[in-house]
């Protein structure tokens, strides 16, 4: 119960301008979850859960998933992606045919779609539809192992440049403004060219040899402006060593942009590989590609189906990838201003 | 001002001159040149021999690289390995068409992007709102080289079924060697430069329109309001002026990227301009045109940067260089 | 009594957000008299720079809506006003000084510039010869040095006590009968506020307006303040003179707030601040906003069903917003024995 006559404060001279500036009124609002206190007097305030004070304590991963989750486009990004690279990954059972196979006893060349060949048919009677999610499959395959790949080498080279500074942060960036000098498709192109094309992985090493800088300079960003702060300060006087310093207290900040721009590389590594894959210095034959399929598509320019499938594939799953991409971004820093949809 | 560029400048040379030598150094490990030659049997082997001697191709690499740079300097780039024909008057023939239609687009997508920019902000969630943004979620999915082709057969289209020719599908114009700036060309470049324009727009009118909110939310634009400035003022002195600044480094960063839709747009095109001859020279490993290509690519990225930079400079006075 | 130039009756603001219907301000009147300097005082989320931005229909109108009130000034309710009439209003007869003098001036045009635009923007056919020479010579007015270089100059080549100094040049350009000042030294270094709280005094005196001083320092209002509100949670809960309520508050919030300020002269173990969070001004609980961290409280019924109306204290002008504010007679703050200037 309160004692009614409570009277905490003793008489004391305060001087007309305090010295202790005011912002010791600013702490009063910020005390997190202290809901029960006692004065010196010995009052105990019932501090007493009522409705207006729910302090529902959600963890970051939670509220990030709330976020997330109220993004209407995200969502839909979601399931497209889960349709779309199901298909890829379950290829052999969901494509009707494989992607070299040619159905001799039926042969349809170049016919449009119908309701045997939804995607219609190609010069040499090759099952379009099958062709595509085949195609899934390996840009699929490219995407991901491009955004990972990139990302952990992205991640610890900048790091490192941005956490220890001075001379190897200036080598690091030298090195990142040098592959960036160059347009990314010619050096690519180049990169194919010579070192042989043929499968996916090889291409995606060379993706991956290029796409590691973007999120470097991320990361080094990041490091080097957490770096100075305080609670960066704290953990070394309490003795942190170097590495715990970087992998405990810095790397969870990063992992909201690194998150979110590993999803949208998804995206960019897939439009370029379908790019040099076009322009033929890409992934090759037997190895399915969509950007090959288009290119194939160019002999026969009135087959309209061979162009605007696999790309409209290409334009489906980097669409999805996108939203996704942006719902992450809204849900891991609702800071930043939302370029809304 | 001026210290600052000159500055630039020399800091850019050891970079390029990494780069091009690193390039150098690729391209002669993983392929060789004489290839093509060998194959040809109609070229005798002291032919080769002979032009192996004198391209110095039996010398080590490094050497080479600076035998390369001395032909950049004193024989313009040289003579190409497969063909023997010299380099640079190609390049200043396909770079002026490449120039023509680049620019054209570069400029109509900022002029649009950033005009629907500013009036996606200013009628935000409106129906043009929304409209332009899934324009632009769109013109970000989208290959290049896709647009290009789907443009391509579409007119194609038009002109079988209703013998109307709109635009032209291929080439630069209906004769070869027919004049830079005519009705004829422009009808030919009219879909390549749509199909530049509208990937780029998609990029500045995004940007522009997160600028512009960025920037309308802002304390200054609170405190221009508070004085009691007209809100069509507000926008156009202290709006516009900030949100543009970030487009400057937007733009900047894009040039790589056109470039290389360049490339891809000539080729579905078939322009005659330096990205088709490019992938020419690349499909026929010729490393003197390949590098040539690198060097001309490089410098241009540069000195587009530089510009970049100081048009930032110009517009935002925090970053005034000096 | 004179007539007040400032007549607030019932205003009330509330803001839609994802979350929900955020209610900032939720019903408070009160009035300013001609010449005097009214505090508003509160911590982050009282509303009180919402009721001010709200005069000036400074408030973003689609998350805001204004759900109620009047504001009478000079005889014109100022939330009735169409746009028009409201510009001419602005920065002309009621100007506002902002928090953060580096981001409340554009980086991209000079200070001189700024200035400026407030005379010319009310007297567009004033030669600019002549806008400039009053720029001039208030800038020197406000104690800025070397006036005619710094016209030319860029808000970031002024220091924050000088961008402030300039942002209050600013808004007594055209002599303003009404001067709100949001927070004005919060930004500031300590030893600065004390030279801008010296300009604001000598501004005030020059031009003989009435200011609202918004501010969550308790020795700002004790040292510039004729009256002061205490707002907390959208409400006002008391109001009355500085003396009056420094020396004998009677509102537990209020006896919190100067509770929680440190004694200089003593020693003290534990620095008493009020237990608990503010409410979540979403999902407003009936009665007293301030009840779950009332020590007064203890709970009481009355406390928890009835929100209590800000009741003047026998017919004076000190008026408090609690049930039991008799409890609180006789209680003597820490300041009543000392000099509130």
């Amino acid at each position: 119960m309160t004692d009614p006559t409570f009277n905490p404060a003793d008489d004391s001279l305060i001087p007309t301008t305090p010295a202790v500036s005011g912002d010791v009124m600013a702490p009063v609002g910020a005390l997190p979850g202290a809901v029960s206190g006692t004065f010196e007097q010995g009052t105990q305030v019932e501090g007493t859960l009522e409705a207006g004070l729910d302090l529902k304590v959600r963890s970051q991963w939670s509220y990030a998933r709330m976020r997330f989750f109220r993004h209407r486009l995200a969502l839909i990004g979601l399931v497209g992606l889960i349709v779309i690279f199901g298909a890829g990954v379950f290829a052999n059972y969901v494509a009707p045919y494989s992607y070299e196979e040619i159905n001799l006893g039926h042969l349809q060349f170049l016919a449009p779609p119908s309701s045997a060949h939804p995607f219609g048919t190609d010069s040499l009677g090759r099952d379009e539809l099958s062709r595509v999610i085949w195609g899934i499959r390996t840009s699929m395959e490219v995407g991901v192992f491009v955004a990972v790949v990139s990302t952990i080498v992205g991640l610890v080279i900048g790091a490192i440049a941005g956490f220890f500074g001075g001379w190897l942060d200036n080598l690091l960036m030298r090195v990142t403004d040098l592959v960036l000098t160059l347009p990314l498709l010619a050096v690519l192109l180049t990169a194919s060219a010579l070192l042989g094309q043929g499968n996916q992985w090889r291409v995606s090493m060379i993706l991956v040899f290029f796409f590691w800088t973007g999120i470097a300079r991320v990361v080094r960003g990041i490091y080097l402006s957490l770096r100075e702060k305080e609670y960066v300060e704290a953990a070394k006087a309490c003795g942190a060593g170097d590495s715990r310093l970087m992998f405990r207290h810095i790397l969870p900040n990063t992992m909201g942009p690194i998150v979110v721009n590993a999803t949208l590389a998804v995206g960019t590594a897939i439009l370029v590989e379908a790019a040099l894959s076009f322009l033929g210095f890409g992934i090759k034959p037997p190895t399915p590609s969509l950007g090959t399929l288009v290119n194939d598509a160019r002999t026969n320019p009135e087959a309209w189906w061979l162009t605007v499938f696999p790309g409209l594939t290409i334009v489906a799953i980097v669409l999805c990838v996108n939203f996704v991409g942006d719902g992450l971004r809204d849900a891991l820093d609702p800071t930043q201003r939302r370029m809304r949809a | 001002m001026l210290t600052y560029i000159a500055r630039r400048i020399l800091y850019s040379i050891p970079v390029l001159f990494l780069s091009t030598f690193l390039s150098f150094i690729f391209v002669s490990y993983a392929g060789n040149p004489t290839a093509l030659l060998r194959q040809n049997p109609r070229i005798p082997p002291s032919t080769i021999q002979h032009l192996i001697h004198q391209e110095y191709l039996d010398k080590p690499v490094v050497l080479r690289y600076f035998y390369w740079l001395h032909s950049v300097f004193t024989d313009k780039l040289g003579k190409s390995l497969v063909t023997l024909q010299p380099i640079w008057p190609q390049i200043t023939r396909t770079m002026g068409h490449t120039a023509q239609f680049i620019i054209i687009s570069e400029v109509l997508a900022l002029v649009l992007g950033v005009a629907v920019g500013i009036y996606s902000a200013i009628r935000q969630y409106s129906v043009f709102d929304y409209l332009f943004t899934s324009v632009s979620f769109l013109g970000f999915a989208m290959p290049t080289f896709w647009l290009a082709l789907l443009l391509q057969i579409g007119f194609t289209d038009i002109y079988l079924h209703w013998n109307v020719r709109i635009f032209y599908t291929s080439g630069l114009n209906s004769l070869p060697g027919g004049p830079t700036w005519s009705l004829d060309r422009l009808q030919h470049l009219a879909l390549p430069i749509m199909t530049l324009c509208i990937i780029s727009f998609a990029l500045y009118s995004r940007y522009m329109r997160a600028s512009m909110l960025d920037v309308i939310n802002s304390d200054y634009v609170r405190t221009a309001r508070a004085k009691g400035v007209a809100e069509w003022r507000v926008i156009m002195r202290h709006v516009f002026r900030n949100a543009l600044i970030p487009i400057t480094t937007v733009a900047a960063l894009n040039f790589g990227a056109l470039l290389g839709g360049a490339i891809v747009t000539e080729t579905v095109f078939s322009l005659d301009g330096i990205g088709y001859w490019f992938v020419q020279a690349l499909g026929a490993l010729d490393l003197y045109e390949v590098m040539a290509y690198l060097l001309i690519t490089a410098i241009a990225v540069v000195v587009f940067n530089l510009i970049a930079d100081i048009l930032y400079g110009f517009l935002d006075p925090r970053i005034r260089y000096d | 009594m004179p007539e007040p130039i400032l007549s607030i009756q019932d205003l009330a603001v509330e803001f839609k957000t994802e979350d929900g219907i955020v209610h900032a301000v939720d019903g408070i009147s009160y009035e300013l008299y001609p010449g005097e300097t009214l505090g508003i005082v509160g911590e982050s989320g009282s509303g009180k720079s919402v009721s001010t931005l709200a005069l000036l229909g400074l408030i973003p109108l689609p998350p805001g809506r204004i759900v109620s009130g009047t504001a009478m000034f000079k005889g014109r309710d100022l939330l009735a006003l169409r746009k028009r009439d409201l510009r001419r209003v602005r920065g002309n007869e009621v100007a506002m000084v902002f928090q953060d003098p580096m981001t409340s001036l554009n980086p991209v045009l000079t200070v001189g510039f700024q200035l400026g635009e407030a005379i010319k923007t009310h007297y567009p056919h004033e030669k600019d010869a002549v806008v400039k020479e009053r720029v001039i010579e208030l800038l020197k007015l406000v104690g800025v040095p070397n006036a005619e270089t710094r016209y030319s100059q860029y808000p970031h080549e002024f220091s924050g006590g000088m961008r402030q100094r300039a942002m209050i040049a600013m808004s007594i350009t055209n002599s303003p009968s009404l001067l709100i000042a949001d927070e004005p030294t919060t930004a500031l270094d300590v030893t600065i506020q004390a030279q801008v709280l010296e300009v604001l005094k000598r501004v005030q005196k020059e031009t003989e307006a009435a200011t609202i001083l918004i501010t969550h320092d308790l020795g700002i209002v004790a040292e510039m303040c004729d009256r002061v509100l205490v707002m907390y949670a959208g409400h006002i809960v008391e109001s009355g003179d500085v003396e009056t309520i420094f020396r004998a508050p009677r509102h537990p919030y209020t006896i919190g707030l100067m509770d929680s300020l440190p004694k200089l002269t003593e020693d003290e173990e534990w620095l008493r601040p009020i237990p608990g969070s503010p409410p979540s001004l979403i999902d407003v609980p009936p009665g007293c906003p301030f009840h779950p961290r009332c020590f007064l409280s203890g709970g009481r019924e009355r406390c928890r069903t009835e929100l209590p109306a800000l009741v003047a204290i026998d017919g004076t002008p000190h008026a408090a917003a609690c049930h039991f504010s008799e409890e609180l007679v006789g209680y003597k703050s820490k300041f009543s024995q000392a000099e509130v200037a």
